[in-house]
């Protein structure tokens, strides 16, 4: 990859609130390549979205992105650009999809007045070449009768078919890069396939990126080549897929894998990584993890691990990668340890 | 739609004639009558008085004077008004006119204006500007009426240019061309509509900041900005629409006003609108004007209800597919 599209460098994005400190998202960093998909998962409040709201600056007072944070995007770093610049970014460069097709339309416009909106705001035609294009992008995402549906009211469609929309909405400028974030989570799993395979089509069609944000691995699996795993505001792995699936190297993502249901398994109780994600108040000191390893030892509350390389692209935020001959010795976590003596 | 009108209308029309036969009681139970409390002077005599008393049907008992009533109205006929001596519909027809032109103006202005200021004030959240307009708000929210409007008055005799007392020129008015009439009557709605405008703003600007800043940390707001729209066109488009109902609801509330006008500013201005008739048929227990003026009052809280109803099926898409 010689001049990635997307280059978010060391971001940290934190919330000034009156309880302390809370550092969601905490020196990240990672690369989007022209017409590439990156998956990045990890569980609720991990820092995905923040992330993914930090790359369009849409991050409201108490929380900020800090100093020494860098964006860069098609030559112009994010970060530091004005206003208008950003608003020219916006919908036409970069645009989102969101997790909740329910909420994230406004319930008093049409759906497609809606979807043209973003034609008004960026393009130079008249409101009915806006709204032209709009019914063009509703039918390429698949609406059926998209001229009688644009000019229906978002709670007169389903959940699948807002979704669309928004997908519509985000195409509307062929924009190099999209942001979907948890885009099939508040779907049907049937609808999700189908919201799934249009996008991968259109990204096939279009040339666009995708920064796909999910708790999802399956979703990873169907859409990513490259995976980053985020953990406690951090980057804790970074793989190819197929690399990743073949072998995780850091605990947590080993964890997320044994997470997801399989089919063939025996039937029994699901397994789980132990405990809670800690609050972004106070990461616990060292590894942000340790408290929910079955390897930690002393090292992992003393030191913080870097992103240690395992092997090509492949890094892990893990000291196994030094010591993984402790990998041969799990032990109960200590929050399991912690509940064992309560 | 057409049924929803119709069901509303017909409530409205129960609920109006219920009003009108708990008032027709109610001053009946009231200690006096049009010809003992208006009328103290010792001269007449306690038979003059039962004569007259006669003559309009008061000595019969409850249930015919409320039969006759009833037959009346049916028939279009509001009555006589026993202290200005000349029919309720006449009275009404001089007076009504002039509160409507009245309140519909300062009510537009009020929310206009009280919309405006909410709006500065949420595009400035949290800052100076913000505060200032808040405050400013308040004062207005707490100032007596009646001193308001003395104050305005004041001033205006003063220095303004425009008339601070009637609703038109005594002396010009019927020289007046068409047009002329019309500006002479804009001219004296000026002050009593000012006064009213200023006293009415702050409720409302303060349930529309209030509603705006509700709407702001939605879903959809986020959507907006990430389309690349301005926060003034996210704020006045797509987050205003949302936050209009509550307001809406207080425009019901306030419709009625239309017709009750607004007593203390009315007298200040000497606005011969429905305010003082109001208060004039009650101190003389006119009853027939009395009753009527509760008549009409009932029958603008049952408009302003179904006003509502429509504007939140105009303002929300939503309500539209509800019965």
């Amino acid at each position: 990859m010689t001049q990635p599209l997307l280059s978010v460098e060391n971001l940290s994005t934190w919330f000034h609130t009156s309880s302390g400190v809370a550092r969601s998202v905490d020196g990240v960093s990672f690369a989007i390549g022209a017409g590439e998909t990156l998956g990045i998962v990890g569980e609720s409040g991990c820092g995905k979205s923040v992330t993914a709201l930090s790359i369009l600056r849409l991050i409201q007072p108490p929380g900020r992105i800090e100093a020494g944070s860098r964006i860069m995007f098609e030559g112009k770093d994010i970060v530091t650009l004005d206003d208008k610049g950003m608003r020219g970014i916006r919908g036409n460069r970069i645009s989102m999809i969101f997790q909740e097709p329910m909420s994230a339309l406004n319930p008093v416009f049409t759906v497609g007045d809606q979807v043209a909106e973003v034609a008004r705001v960026h393009g130079n035609g008249s409101r009915q070449d806006a709204w032209n294009r709009a019914v063009e992008m509703l039918s390429l995402t698949g609406i059926p009768s998209p001229e009688e549906r644009a000019k229906q009211y978002p709670h007169q469609l389903s959940g699948g078919m807002r979704q669309r929309v928004l997908i519509a909405m985000a195409l509307m400028m062929t924009p190099a890069l999209i942001i979907a974030d948890e885009p099939t989570t508040a779907l049907d799993v049937t609808i999700q396939a189908q919201i799934l395979e249009l996008l991968v089509e259109l990204q096939n069609r279009l040339g666009t990126s995708i920064l796909m944000i999910t708790h999802d691995l399956g979703v990873i699996a169907e859409t990513a080549s490259r995976v980053v795993v985020m953990y406690g505001g951090e980057v804790v792995e970074e793989a190819e897929v197929k690399t990743l699936f073949a072998g995780a190297h850091h605990p947590y993502t080993e964890g997320l894998m044994n997470a997801m249901p399989q089919i063939t398994a025996s039937r029994g109780r699901l397994n789980v990584i132990p405990g809670t994600v800690p609050s972004p108040t106070e990461w616990p000191s060292g590894c942000r993890f340790r408290d929910r390893c079955s390897y930690a030892w002393e090292r992992c509350e003393r030191e913080h691990p870097p992103l240690y390389q395992i092997s090509g692209s492949h890094t892990s935020r893990c000291h196994l990668a030094v010591e993984p001959e402790r990998r041969a010795h799990p032990h109960l976590p200590l929050v399991e340890q912690a509940n064992a003596t309560v | 739609m057409a049924a929803f009108l119709g069901r509303r209308i017909a409530q409205g029309a129960v609920v109006v004639a219920l009003v009108a036969t708990i008032v027709f009681l109610l001053i009946r139970l009231a200690p006096g009558d049009p010809f003992a409390a208006s009328m103290a002077d010792p001269r007449i005599s306690e038979s003059v008085r039962n004569e007259w008393r006669r003559s309009y049907g008061l000595d019969l008992p409850i249930s015919q004077q409320y039969l006759r009533y009833v037959a009346s109205v049916a028939k279009g006929d509001l009555g006589f008004s026993f202290s200005l001596q000349r029919p309720v519909r006449s009275v009404l027809a001089d007076a009504l006119p002039n509160t409507l032109l009245l309140m519909a103006v300062a009510l537009i202005a009020s929310f206009a204006a009280g919309i405006a200021v909410a709006l500065a004030q949420v595009r400035r959240r949290g800052r100076l500007s913000d505060r200032v307009l808040g405050g400013v708000s308040l004062l207005f929210f707490s100032v007596p009426d009646f001193w308001l409007a003395l104050l305005i008055l004041t001033l205006f005799a003063y220095w303004g240019p425009f008339p601070i007392g009637g609703a038109v020129d005594p002396t010009s008015h019927d020289l007046l061309g068409p047009a002329g009439r019309i500006v002479d009557r804009l001219n004296h709605v000026v002050l009593p509509a000012l006064t009213l405008t200023l006293l009415y703003f702050p409720l409302i600007a303060r349930h529309q900041r209030a509603a705006l800043l509700d709407e702001l940390p939605s879903d959809y707001v986020t959507t907006a900005r990430s389309k690349g729209l301005t926060e003034k066109a996210i704020l006045s488009r797509h987050t205003l629409r949302n936050a209009l109902l509550p307001v809406i609801a207080l425009f019901g509330l306030a419709f009625p006003a239309l017709l009750t006008g607004a007593v203390f500013v009315e007298k200040v201005f000497s606005w011969p609108g429905m305010g003082l008739t109001i208060v004039n048929a009650i101190d003389s227990r006119d009853y027939p004007l009395l009753t009527a003026c509760v008549l009409l009052g009932s029958a603008f809280v049952v408009a302003g209800g179904i006003l509502t109803d429509l504007l939140y099926r105009r303002f929300d898409p939503r309500l539209r597919d509800e019965l």
